[in-house]
């Protein structure tokens, strides 16, 4: 097996590392502000892929400009702003269901919650 | 001149009218007034949907650039028969529970909160028909987001503190799918450059020679599978169809699942292709294997619950097993069998969860424990339970023997006939849980709550009742249902980039 990385693919690997990550942390903490975080490690590995497959070594932004003849790709760039807005609402609903269920249950251990549910 | 406007824009329209309207709920905010518009709303959808789907008659395929820029460049709405039958599944589901949801809704929520309600029914509403009608792959998962974000809000409005967990799992289940979805996008944008899915098909390279396109693959194939809750993908909804408002399971539990259906549908046929999917890869040997685990572990659990609506949970997930089967059999007969087993069931587990919304309405409770006796005060409500039971199981003039009937000869036809056995096989499961509620409802002395329980308004009576006479009626009349399916299947199979 052959683990050396090509540099140019450098960020793709950062990209797999955060996606195990944020999956790891989503199915292991029992915590579910922890797990929100871990959703926004998974969802922010996206951006990540996104943001590197517009990217073009020394590229500028698309401006038409006398002298600048190679552009980035901004697609994807673009893209990836609507899944960031997506990514924030999703968060800010989880927290906000994360507010309630202390309310509800006044834990957000999900196995005392669990506890909780199945003494009924 | 409005004539005119509507119907040059009619494809857009169905999907940006709900989008609208829903701000609009919010700035009316008083209970019956929000209800009534989202009302005029739905029933408007749902017309748009029918006069979509006659105008489709002549042509074929419908396409309308938004902005009035052409594809690849911009974004286009395309519909075909295969999207068609799903928008006036999501749309005609969504104006039969908006009465039902009146009465249902002011007993389950606080009335401070209807607009909201509705708000949300709107956007949930939008999302599915906007996934339905596009034919961009990453509009597709801005508007998967947007039902799933509302529906999320939907189910944790149950009154039970469970709704709040309930909603959270899904929350966090659903956001992994939808991410998954959002990866295989962006690899196959990679590749081809294109995010029109028609244009991504056409310039998709060979695909079993490039690992990009086979991991795009699999992230989509995840992805799908986790929103349409396919074995053993599907732990987040038993608890969401249990604990969410009765109005809420009715919606979302024939057209949230479906619509996940027709993602998967939309990617294996018309993205990558038939021929890649079920020869290159072997996705139909998969699906069958999970579909049948689907049938008998989910139809098994279901018999062993005591709350109806976590009963009809499970069977829903098993019935999503019977689809999956359809479209596993990579023949055209099978996917016109999936296709009508989506459009059957839309049908009766809207109807079932209805009805148990009403015993719901009444006593308070939808445990097995306290509905002894419930049919007798309760009569219509039941007897409509009873039908659409009949039809999860498949006895004859009903929707669900169509079902079973189309899969069961697709099966033989592909040279599968064992597959054709474990349908019937599985039926008997669902005779077992179904009895269970008729036995408890008819047959035991009154419990309390039934003895003290009077029939359900007529505004929720009705709508059930128009779900289940169309179980009876498209099983006695199955011309039309069967004919659109195989001519949406025959389409999809031969969708070949």
């Amino acid at each position: 097996m052959d683990f050396e990385i090509h540099p140019g693919l450098y960020n793709y690997a950062v990209v797999v590392v955060l996606m195990m990550a944020g999956l790891y942390i989503v199915i292991t903490r029992g915590n579910l502000v922890k797990k929100i975080v871990g959703l926004n490690v998974f969802q922010a590995s996206v951006f990540v892929l996104y943001i590197t497959m517009g990217k073009i070594i020394g590229g500028t932004a698309p401006i038409l400009e006398g002298g600048f003849k190679v552009y980035s790709n901004p697609l994807p760039h673009v893209l990836i702003l609507t899944a960031i807005v997506v990514g924030v609402a999703t968060t800010a609903l989880g927290l906000a269901l994360v507010v309630r269920i202390r309310e509800a249950y006044g834990t957000i251990e999900e196995d005392e919650i669990q506890r909780q549910d199945e003494s009924l | 001149m409005i004539a005119q406007f509507v119907s040059q824009h009619l494809l857009a329209l169905q999907v940006v009218l709900p989008l609208i309207a829903a701000p609009v709920c919010v700035l009316l905010r008083r209970p019956t007034l929000s209800w009534l518009f989202a009302l005029v709303v739905t029933w408007v959808c749902f017309a748009m949907s029918v006069a979509l789907l006659i105008r489709l008659e002549g042509v074929g395929t419908i396409v309308y650039e938004m902005g009035g820029w052409p594809a690849p460049w911009g974004i286009e709405y395309r519909i075909g028969m295969t999207s068609a039958i799903v928008l006036v599944i999501v749309s005609g589901i969504g104006s039969v529970v908006m009465p039902y949801a009146k009465a249902s809704v002011t007993a389950e929520i606080d009335p401070a909160r209807h607009y909201l309600f509705y708000t949300c029914y709107l956007l949930c509403l939008c999302g599915l028909l906007g996934v339905v009608a596009t034919g961009d792959a990453f509009n597709l998962f801005v508007f998967l987001e947007i039902s799933s974000l509302s529906s999320y809000v939907l189910i944790a409005l149950g009154r039970d503190r469970r709704a709040l967990t309930a909603a959270f799992q899904y929350l966090v289940m659903g956001t992994i799918g939808a991410t998954s979805i959002v990866i295989g996008i962006g690899l196959l944008y990679l590749v081809t450059g294109s995010l029109n899915m028609a244009d991504i098909a056409a310039r998709l390279p060979e695909p079993d020679t490039n690992r990009t396109v086979l991991v795009a693959f699999a992230f989509l194939g995840l992805g799908a599978a986790l929103k349409l809750a396919l074995f053993p993908l599907h732990v987040w909804l038993p608890a969401a169809y249990t604990h969410a408002p009765s109005a809420v399971t009715a919606f979302l539990a024939a057209t949230a699942t479906k619509v996940g259906v027709y993602i998967l549908l939309r990617f294996i046929f018309t993205v990558f292709g038939a021929s890649f999917a079920f020869t290159a890869m072997p996705l139909d040997a998969m699906l069958l294997a999970l579909a049948v685990a689907a049938m008998f572990v989910a139809s098994a659990i279901a018999i062993f619950q005591n709350n109806v609506k976590r009963m009809l949970a499970y069977s829903s997930v098993a019935q999503i097993g019977y689809m999956i089967l359809g479209i596993g059999l990579a023949t055209t007969g099978g996917v016109a069998a999936g296709l009508i087993h989506l459009f059957n069931h839309a049908l009766m587990k809207g109807g079932l969860f209805m009805a148990i919304g009403c015993v719901f309405l009444r006593t308070g409770s939808v445990r097995l424990e306290s509905m002894g006796g419930i049919a007798r005060t309760m009569p219509w409500t039941m007897a409509a339970f009873v039908l659409g039971g009949l039809s999860l199981i498949g006895v004859p003039l009903t929707v669900g023997f169509i079902s079973k009937l189309y899969l069961i000869r697709a099966s033989f036809e592909a040279g599968l006939w064992h597959f054709g056995v474990l349908v019937v096989l599985s039926s008997l499961f669902a005779v077992a849980y179904i009895w269970r509620v008729v036995e408890t409802a008819y047959f035991r002395e009154p419990t309390a709550e039934a003895a003290r329980a009077t029939e359900a308004p007529l505004s929720m009576l009705l709508p059930t009742w128009v779900l289940v006479g169309a179980c009876v009626y498209f099983g006695i009349d199955a011309e039309l249902t069967v004919d659109t399916a195989f001519r949406a299947a025959t389409a999809l199979m031969q969708a070949n980039p």
